[in-house]
């Protein structure tokens, strides 16, 4: 009895000093953004809770920097890349899981392939191509989008994990459809697209996540403050405001505002332990 | 069951997917390699044929020894901790206890939220006079430089990059734990045998394929670290905390050494691919089966 308790004991602690460390980071940066000016945020001993309390930072860097614009940035791309994630996916994963063709072999090692190869080593063609077909934001703002969504339209991942969703779908369910005189298109949106749902949540649930943190492709492409998604617009808080900790550390906790309420909504998607298929390489 | 496709309709739903493949992957891929074999280092808009000179410019280029160290020392470092802490932390999670919910949501944190506020974030921890530093001191050791001390640099960094992944390869973990059969938790139980008895007879062989799994994915991403890199120390101080990629990064966009840049990217090429290789023919085959 005593030895079951004094385990769970252990367990606990080790897991709130585990918890305590994955957000003690972002309680220091909360805690320095709360430090008015008349306190010395690099006192000894530090104090987590600020004697000086004030919002002012906040108020400070919501006027100087343009938190809106990059978060509607942000928006329009996360939510075209998972638009076109989702659209192309589903697309190139149907034939794959449900057709024979001619040439279906090669295509599937050849989308295969794309999985071992790292963006970081093609990035520098990538960005030649993107500027050769005028999708920079000198161009004008909508180019400068595509150019930041057009590189992550479809990943292999996206159409392997939609292939084993569609191959997951009884065949009896097609041939229904052809009984009542469906043509191939309504199959994919009207009986198909429907009952893999749940695998297009998980796609587009990771690939936000994943756009919407993305910084070195944008931090290549972009080249006017107007068009800075969040991570490009935090990292540039360091150059505009270079010792006031007080101030980035305000803009980067209210730059992350946004994301934490996604996650805390979806969190089932997260921490439920079912999508182990949304491993990610 | 009879064709209700007609000919041509497969080609047409693969074609938007391949569209964007062949222009975003497949030719920059085969670019890249062209590049490698050009000299732009005299003039950007001029660009000569040069054989294999960038890869032996790269090999004779101490740089280029002490990102390739670097990046060793990134994977020989992070991977065993990514491997390991988040398997532990995943036993520990994989039972009835309360506040399981709370425990995964704050572990969970760090992967969700963007890199560069991380980075921001552990800049602050890390700062002179900073919060690390009183620890440090009020331990009766000296200050460390912990961006700013070449000895430091990268180890600061790699911290950053474990305390960003341990609760996403900790998920994994625990997805795979759901698949030990609870039978031989019990007889081991009966037999006497300890946490870690336990643990590492029933538990370790048995989802030994996602270890594996987690070792080479957390492996292909330390090769590809960049953002940490490039908001905290920028690959200093002395070229310290430089690896691959941020190298990569500086010769192509800063020096517009593009050839010199696609060579080194020809070599990060080959061992992401090599890893992936290993990763999809071992320990992902299921998914990828024709």
């Amino acid at each position: 009895m005593i030895k079951k308790i004094l385990g769970k004991i252990t367990i606990h602690s080790i897991l709130i000093f585990v918890s305590l460390l994955s957000i003690f980071p972002f309680i220091w940066l909360i805690s320095t953004s709360l430090k008015g000016n008349s306190e010395n945020i690099f006192a000894y001993p530090p104090t987590i809770i600020p004697t000086d309390f004030t919002w002012a930072n906040y108020t400070g860097v919501w006027e100087k920097v343009n938190f809106i614009g990059y978060f509607i940035n942000s928006m329009i791309v996360a939510g075209g890349t998972v638009l076109l994630n989702i659209i192309l996916s589903a697309m190139a994963g149907y034939p794959l899981a449900r057709m024979e063709f001619r040439g279906k072999k090669i295509t599937f090692f050849a989308i295969l392939a794309t999985i071992m190869i790292p963006f970081q080593a093609i990035m520098l063609p990538v960005y030649l191509i993107t500027l050769k077909l005028h999708l920079v934001d000198s161009v004008n703002n909508f180019a400068g989008f595509l150019g930041l969504i057009m590189p992550f339209a479809v990943s292999a991942f996206g159409i392997f994990l939609m292939r084993q969703a569609f191959l997951g779908i009884p065949r009896e369910m097609e041939e229904a459809a052809i009984v009542d005189g469906c043509n191939v298109f309504q199959i994919f949106t009207k009986v198909l697209i429907p009952m893999v749902k749940p695998s297009l949540a998980v796609l587009a649930i990771f690939t936000f996540i994943g756009s919407w943190g993305e910084f070195l492709w944008p931090s290549i492409v972009l080249t006017k403050d107007a068009m800075y998604t969040l991570p490009v617009g935090v990292n540039n808080l360091q150059g505009m405001f270079s010792s006031n900790w007080r101030f980035i550390a305000a803009g980067s906790i209210l730059s992350t505002i946004p994301i934490i309420i996604f996650f805390l909504c979806m969190q089932r998607y997260f921490i439920s332990g079912e999508n182990e298929g949304a491993v990610k390489g | 069951m009879f064709r209700y496709y007609g000919k041509y309709a497969p080609y047409l739903f693969l074609m938007p997917a391949a569209i964007v493949l062949v222009i975003f992957f497949f030719i920059p891929f085969f670019q890249t390699i062209a590049l490698s074999l050009m000299d732009y280092s005299s003039s950007i808009y001029n660009a000569q044929f040069a054989g294999l000179d960038n890869y032996v410019k790269l090999f004779h280029s101490p740089v280029f020894y002490k990102v390739l160290l670097n990046t060793f020392i990134y994977l020989i470092v992070a991977v065993p901790i990514l491997a390991i802490v988040p398997l532990f932390l995943a036993i520990l999670l994989n039972r009835q206890i309360r506040g399981l919910t709370l425990y995964k949501i704050l572990i969970y944190l760090p992967v969700i939220v963007s890199i560069v506020v991380a980075a921001i974030a552990f800049k602050w921890l890390y700062a002179d006079e900073g919060i690390l530093n009183f620890i440090v001191t009020s331990l009766g050791l000296e200050k460390i430089g912990w961006l700013t001390d070449p000895n430091w640099a990268l180890y600061s960094v790699i911290i950053v990059t474990i305390w960003k992944g341990i609760g996403y390869y900790m998920m994994i973990y625990l997805a795979a734990l759901m698949s030990v059969p609870k039978e031989l938790y019990e007889a081991c139980e009966i037999d006497g045998a300890g946490f870690f008895t336990k643990h590492l007879t029933v538990t370790v062989p048995h989802i030994m394929p996602t270890i594996a799994l987690v070792t080479t994915i957390s492996a292909i991403s330390a090769m590809k670290v960049f953002a940490e890199i490039y908001v905290m120390t920028k690959g200093g101080p002395l070229n310290s905390s430089k690896t691959i990629v941020y190298y990569i990064y500086e010769r192509a966009f800063e020096n517009l050494d593009l050839g010199f840049a696609s060579a080194m990217a020809v070599v990060l090429l080959i061992i992401v691919l090599l890893l992936s290789l290993v990763n999809i023919l071992f320990f992902e085959k299921n998914r990828y089966q024709i």
